[in-house]
């Protein structure tokens, strides 16, 4: 596969990700649809970290430096969650 | 031969002649510098002149405290007083002061690099910097605001008049500053190290940045985020943090705190690695479990992310996200104190020389522990119900920060003085000055301790007048202090017409650093070195004497 077909291929996946959120929040899918949505944003961020910014030709320590900030994100989300859910 | 400016002072050795402080001339030399030691003295000047900033309001808000009435300044301008003391103090000097002075200068000397890994981003940095810095003073020339340093919402997003909106863009740029100095520290240590420079060789002064430059670049996006959310309230009314508008009115304290409760080991990890090298200097001797203090500094940085949620326990959050919260602050005492017995255990049976920086170290140990263990009271649930919002909690950051971070600042001054300036400073002085503001640190925030046990709010001017005798008791301490902080001023300045040329190595200490000229020449090592041993391999003189290189070591007792 060359390098500018990928591209495209992964630009076409970005832009089927994109209708699948904008067809979710028209279902009736009530508190579920966050969840939803924020799994298609973060498989998008993946697609854009694998491919543009090409973690997939990168070693171990620059993928664990491209991770850290989910990492971190997931610390947030955790203990927000700890406080929000049992309030 | 004259000596009319200090760059026109004997040079004692050929070095001294092709310093990086004649390496050009002018002021454009300077400000469009790409040499990280000349980056840090940017820094220098202008984190000086904030800390002068903000210790002004500190002046005007001790002033006010003298009295239980409010007779110097009038409600808001107390609110303005402590809010500009605040918000300069923690992010254009506290953040930057070590890192960016510091750690600019000695990192690239300490792992043996000719520059940080990104110079012109090294500058980009400082610019940024001053771009936020002046922007803040703009503020305070137009009337300030009164949020505090915290922005807590509703009052910023809702009912302050004054110029939250420029307060906030200001601290939003300057994140970007520690960001890209994050970054570039991140990446220089790992891919600048001189040859045979393992991480096991590292100085753990560059342990102790990795790990803050890890918090710089993992929480600094959190708050610029949160800032631009309240700035989109503010304006656009936008729902994020007001219940009215769907909301979370607790959002704002969490994503906040997540950040600022990291931020507090952004200033005292840089800290703690100077103390580690001030005090393995004085004492002559290896470090104490080397793996176990750089180890700390990592956990440190990551257990600090977790526990934000102790500023919040009497602010709604609920009670079992306290309890965690709780008890991961408990575990994050565990590496810091690791570090005061690994310093403890490295000065056990050292040759101990009672000099300037090691007082500044002894000073930050000791007011470091009272900090830390007063944390530990605030952690548990019960005695935060009663002193949160007190003076007491004022008292326990004060020490943290200013009994800490800025001590081992001064420290850290006066122990590379010598090698940034090519000048030897006065010892007798320093070590006055050290114990000046030793005392007067203690003599200022002692008592707001116990004002904050009898239960004295925090952020009020009008008080009981039972509490008065301690709150004069304190602004006499800062009185003090603040001799103690201008004392330096002098000498240092002084030294730099009149001070003996250093040397190389004036303290007789290991690192690299101390292997080069004073002040080093431009691009550090005319040959990069090759590293062959660990860190303080101490006694120099006893184990290979032709490595001897200290005269001061003959002065030791
Ligand atoms: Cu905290």
């Amino acid at each position: 596969m060359t390098a500018s077909l990928r591209l495209v291929l992964v630009w076409a996946a970005l832009m089927g990700l994109l209708a699948l959120t904008i067809g979710a929040s028209f279902l009736p899918l009530g508190p579920v649809l966050p969840v939803i949505s924020y799994a298609i944003a973060a498989a998008k961020a993946g697609l854009v970290l694998w491919f543009f910014m090409e973690l997939r030709e990168e070693g171990g320590l620059a993928r664990l430096a491209g991770m850290a900030g989910f990492i971190w994100l997931a610390f947030l989300l955790t203990l927000l969650a700890a406080d929000l859910t049992t309030r | 031969m004259s000596r009319r400016t200090s760059q026109d002072a004997i040079p004692d050795t050929r070095e001294e002649r092709a310093s990086y402080l004649n390496a050009g001339q002018g002021l454009g030399s300077w400000l469009l510098t790409h040499d990280h030691k000349r980056i840090a003295l940017l820094y220098l000047i202008s984190i000086t002149f904030f800390f002068a900033v903000a210790g002004c309001a500190a002046a005007l808000i001790r002033a006010d405290l003298l009295t239980p009435e409010a007779d110097l300044l009038s409600n808001e301008g107390y609110n303005r007083a402590f809010s500009l003391h605040g918000i300069i103090m923690v992010w254009f000097f506290l953040i930057p002061s070590i890192p960016n002075v510091f750690g600019n200068f000695l990192i690239p000397l300490m792992i043996g690099a000719r520059d940080v890994a990104f110079p012109r981003l090294n500058l980009a940095s400082w610019y940024i910097f001053m771009a936020g810095g002046l922007l803040t003073l703009a503020i305070v020339v137009m009337g300030g605001v009164d949020t505090g340093w915290t922005f807590y919402t509703p009052y910023s997003s809702t009912y302050s008049n004054a110029y939250v909106i420029g307060a906030l863009a200001a601290v939003f740029i300057s994140g970007f500053s520690s960001i890209l100095t994050g970054l570039n520290f991140i990446v220089t240590v790992h891919k600048c190290r001189a040859p045979g420079m393992t991480w096991g060789r590292l100085p753990l002064f560059v342990w102790s940045h990795y790990a803050t430059s890890v918090i710089f670049v993992l929480a600094t996006p959190v708050l610029s985020i949160t800032l631009l959310l309240v700035a989109l309230e503010r304006i656009f009314g936008v729902g994020i943090f007001d219940p009215a508008l769907g909301g979370d009115p607790l959002l704002f304290q969490h994503l906040f705190w997540f950040y600022s409760h990291p931020a507090v080991y952004i200033m005292v990890l840089p800290a703690m690695g100077v103390v580690t090298e001030l005090i393995t200097a004085a004492a002559h001797k290896r470090v104490f479990g080397y793996w176990f203090i750089a180890g700390s500094s990592i956990a440190i940085a990551v257990i600090g992310f977790l526990v934000w949620g102790h500023h919040m326990f009497v602010a709604g959050q609920s009670p079992y996200a306290s309890a965690v919260f709780s008890f991961l602050s408990i575990v994050v005492a565990v590496p810091s104190a690791i570090k005061v017995y690994n310093w403890t255990a490295t000065l056990h049976k050292g040759e101990i020389l009672l000099d300037g920086p090691f007082l500044f170290a002894l000073a930050f140990i000791g007011l470091f522990v009272v900090g830390g263990l007063t944390g530990l009271m605030l952690a548990m649930l019960a005695i935060d119900v009663h002193v949160h919002d007190t003076y007491f909690v004022v008292a326990h950051f004060h020490y943290i920060m200013v009994g800490g971070t800025v001590s081992a600042f001064f420290g850290a001054l006066h122990y590379w003085w010598p090698k940034i300036t090519g000048r030897l400073h006065s010892d007798l002085w320093s070590r006055v000055s050290a114990i000046l503001i030793f005392g007067g640190f203690n003599m200022t925030f002692f008592p707001q301790f116990l004002l904050g046990y009898e239960g004295m709010p925090r952020r009020y001017h009008v008080y009981d007048p039972s509490f008065q005798v301690l709150n004069v008791m304190s602004s006499v301490g800062a009185s003090i202090l603040g001799l103690g902080y201008l004392l330096p001023l002098t000498y240092l300045l002084w030294s730099l017409r009149y001070g003996k040329p250093a040397g190389p190595n004036p303290w007789g200490a290991t690192g690299l650093e101390w292997s080069v000229a004073s002040p080093p020449p431009k691009h550090n090592f005319e040959t990069i070195p090759l590293v062959a041993t660990g860190p303080y391999r101490y006694p120099l003189e006893a184990d290979a004497p032709d490595e001897g290189e200290g005269e001061k070591e003959a002065e030791r007792v």
